[in-house]
């Protein structure tokens, strides 16, 4: 402790002797020593001299009251501000300086030096230093709490499409990783019939449950069910979940349009292909080429599910075809938008199957003149001679129903799409394993590749298993119609588990050069 | 000789009591242990007498006088003025003041010959002061202070004023006053002397916290140890040869 020259000294003033001890001293304001003002009065004796930190051995963090957890190194400005924070009295001194005075750092001891002026009475100021300690006590942090309980999560959002064409929900989990919006996520559970994300925070599952919102036309449901509560603070400790329905329709599904959802929608058709699902969902008329989007809020104000799905595609070999032009075709006031992108024809079939033995070809018409030529196989729905059971189609008379509905062009086999598939997506949770699954996300894999806008909207890697070809012409030139991703498209995966330095040199590099594309 | 007092726990005892060469005034409503050392002490020398003015205990504060005179405020009843000069020697004069400063104690400090007072005191204030406490009268400030009466306290043989003082100033009003001057606290280094303590020729008594180094500057500043009540017969021989050489 050090006495404090008062700032208005007098210029020549008189010694008295300090009350206490005798001492000649000039007259200050409380007219004692230094010495005895010492003995006698401890600005610092309303400052605890001992103090707790709590300490979180599993994130390694320290709890800022009341409820904060904070990481802080040792001996840093973080950990200063904290310990001085413990501090009580520390409001009626005036703090000069403060440090840590060097302590083994296992000792569970902070040692913190602090300088304090203090006025007493009469207007002296008193310099004094004294050191504090800080007692560093084991303490689970609320978060490493509930880790340790396996109990966690605090939101779960339920994704979940009931269809049987899940390719909506394929292109959804590609969006969610595009957009990382799995990125706050606790954990990803694959249930049946979706996927289940965890959250530790309300908000991160609302952005979440918005994301899908934007995304996809969604049905979303909230329910929260009461943990704990306490009476007295009017605390209430939920858990949350939303369940977030994807509408059951995808892409290539046929749909059987109400009589009023068709007047919505500009007089489309009865019968309707699904093209596309993005926020809304995007039909076709095949008869016409006529397009109209229908947003999701409609469709779940007036649900429908899908005539049929594209397990029920029957191959057909195209024998003859013409090209409805424009000026040929029928304008009638009040219809929608016709789409420039398809061509519409009329188009006479034999399903594959029966290709030699029965010589009656099948007229209908499709929108998919500009892929189309004689002798290519196509893939449709034969609702002529299917057995369907929804309600709205029943009602249809029979000139208002195709006998066939041409949904997509059929390239090579499967297997030798799949062989020479180059590229690969990325996943949220494991691959499915069930043959249903597999054949599923093989379709929605060659959609990817037969879509340019639709892959635009997802990131497509590399697949460093399967050899670049050497010649771009060479390959190309054996299946030349069949659709492929150019390699300008795809981004090169980062794969951590490498297993020597010079692999892993190797990636580096090229995912440095990914990036560039 | 000087002794620690203690009244009703408070150690401002210069607040509650007056203390001359002729008389000693308490404050009514004390306790009885206050009461007893000022008259173990001065009861066989000088009349200890229990006062009040205008219905207060502070008449240290508002009350100023010596051997000759004693001064009150106009706040003062006639009762209370009536008692005072039944009980006070009928050579000590006393008289009410009509001054706007009432707290006479706190603007006026002295002893038998002369008297220091407030800056701003009225005129007519200060010849009272003259005739009837018959000292020289001189305008001054202590430290910087015009609570003369706070700051210094004086007898006839030596004085106490604010640590603050100068040398120099000390100097200048020990020429005045003719006695030596010391500066000092009371009551464990208060400044406020004239609260803390009451002193006449031959005993102070001190607030019950000062500490014994103040006791000893107080001690020998006011010459207590060699003297006693006879000191007063010098003192008056004094003022007759002062008197005579004048």
């Amino acid at each position: 402790m050090e006495y404090m020259e008062p700032s208005s000294q007098p210029t020549k003033t008189t010694m008295i002797l300090c009350c206490e001890c005798g001492v000649p001293i000039e007259p200050n304001p409380s007219n004692m020593c230094v010495t005895c003002l010492r003995n006698h009065i401890d600005i610092t004796e309303n400052i605890p001299k001992q103090a707790v930190l709590h300490f979180c051995r599993n994130c390694e963090r320290y709890l800022q009251p009341p409820g904060e957890w904070v990481s802080a190194a040792l001996e840093s400005r973080e950990l200063l501000a904290l310990c001085l924070k413990k501090l009580k009295g520390l409001k009626a001194v005036k703090l000069v300086d403060a440090g840590f005075v060097w302590t083994e750092p296992h000792s569970k001891r902070i040692k913190v030096k602090l300088t304090v002026h203090g006025e007493i009475n009469g207007g002296t100021v008193l310099q004094q230093v004294f050191i504090v300690e800080f007692t560093v006590q084991n303490q689970m942090c609320d978060d490493c709490h509930r880790t340790e309980a396996k109990d966690f999560w605090h939101c779960l959002v339920q994704v979940r499409q009931r269809a049987e064409n899940k390719k909506t929900f394929y292109y959804l989990e590609q969006l969610i990783l595009k957009h990382k919006a799995h990125e706050n996520t606790l954990g990803i559970k694959p249930l049946h019939g979706g996927l289940d994300f965890y959250y530790a925070n309300f908000n991160h599952a609302k952005k979440m449950v918005d994301f899908l919102q934007y995304m996809v036309p969604v049905k979303v449901t909230t329910s929260k069910r009461l943990i704990s509560h306490d009476i007295h603070s009017n605390n209430f400790n939920y858990k949350y979940t939303w369940s977030v329905e994807i509408a059951p329709l995808s892409k290539d599904s046929a749909v059987c349009l109400s009589k009023k959802l068709r007047q919505q929608l500009g007089n489309l058709s009865p019968v309707c292909l699904v093209y596309k699902v993005a926020t809304g969902i995007h039909l076709i008329d095949p008869m016409t080429a006529q397009i109209s989007e229908l947003p999701g809020q409609m469709f779940f104000r007036n649900p429908f599910e899908a005539l049929c799905d594209p397990k029920q595609l029957v191959e057909y070999v195209v024998m003859d075809i013409e090209p409805i032009m424009d000026k040929d075709r029928k304008h009638i006031p009040g219809t929608g938008h016709v789409s420039f992108r398809h061509v519409l024809c009329d188009i006479w079939v034999v399903r594959s199957s029966e290709l030699g033995i029965n010589e009656n070809t099948i007229h209908t018409r499709s929108h998919l003149g500009h892929l189309l030529k004689v002798g290519d196989y196509v893939m449709g729905y034969n609702l002529g001679e299917a057995n369907l059971n929804n309600t709205e189609f029943e009602n249809l008379s029979a000139d208002q129903i195709p006998d066939v509905l041409l949904v997509r062009k059929c390239y090579a086999d499967r297997q030798t799409r799949s062989n020479n598939r180059n590229w690969k997506l990325r996943h949220l949770a494991d691959e499915a394993t069930d043959e249903r699954s597999k054949h599923d996300f093989h379709e929605f894999l060659e959609d990817l590749e037969e879509d340019v806008d639709y892959r635009k909207q997802i990131n497509i890697y590399r697949d460093a298993k399967k050899a670049l070809p050497v010649d771009s012409n060479d390959k190309q030139a054996a299946n030349d119609s069949v659709p492929h991703i150019t390699l300008a498209e795809m981004l090169e995966d980062l794969a951590l588990d490498c297993e020597d330095d010079a692999m892993g040199e190797d990636n580096a590099d090229e995912g440095a050069g990914a990036e560039e594309i | 000789m000087a002794l620690r007092v203690q009244f009703e726990n408070n150690d401002d005892i210069g607040v509650f009591s007056k203390l001359t060469n002729a008389y000693c005034l308490v404050a009514v409503g004390g306790s009885e242990a206050f009461y007893s050392v000022y008259e173990s002490e001065l009861a066989e020398t000088i009349p200890v007498v229990h006062a009040s003015i205008g219905g207060c205990r502070i008449i240290g504060r508002l009350t100023v006088g010596n051997r000759n005179g004693l001064l009150v405020p106009h706040s003062t009843t006639d009762v209370e003025l009536q008692h005072l000069r039944n009980t006070l020697p009928d050579s000590v004069k006393i008289q009410r003041v009509e001054e706007r400063l009432s707290a006479l104690g706190n603007v006026i400090a002295c002893n038998d010959y002369v008297a220091l007072v407030h800056p701003d005191l009225d005129k007519e204030t200060e010849e009272i002061i003259g005739d009837v406490l018959k000292v020289e009268v001189f305008r001054q400030t202590i430290a910087e202070t015009p609570l003369v009466g706070s700051y210094a306290v004086l007898s006839n043989l030596g004085g106490m004023v604010h640590p603050k003082t100068s040398i120099q100033d000390q100097d200048e009003l020990s020429s005045l006053l003719q006695v030596p001057l010391v500066a000092g606290t009371v009551n464990r280094g208060s400044d406020v002397l004239a609260a803390g303590m009451v002193v006449n020729d031959w005993l102070s008594f001190v607030g019950m916290s000062s500490t014994a180094t103040e006791m000893f500057v107080i001690e020998r500043a006011f010459k207590l140890n060699q003297s006693g009540p006879a000191v007063l017969g010098r003192a008056k021989e004094r003022a007759a040869l002062i008197e005579g050489m004048s």
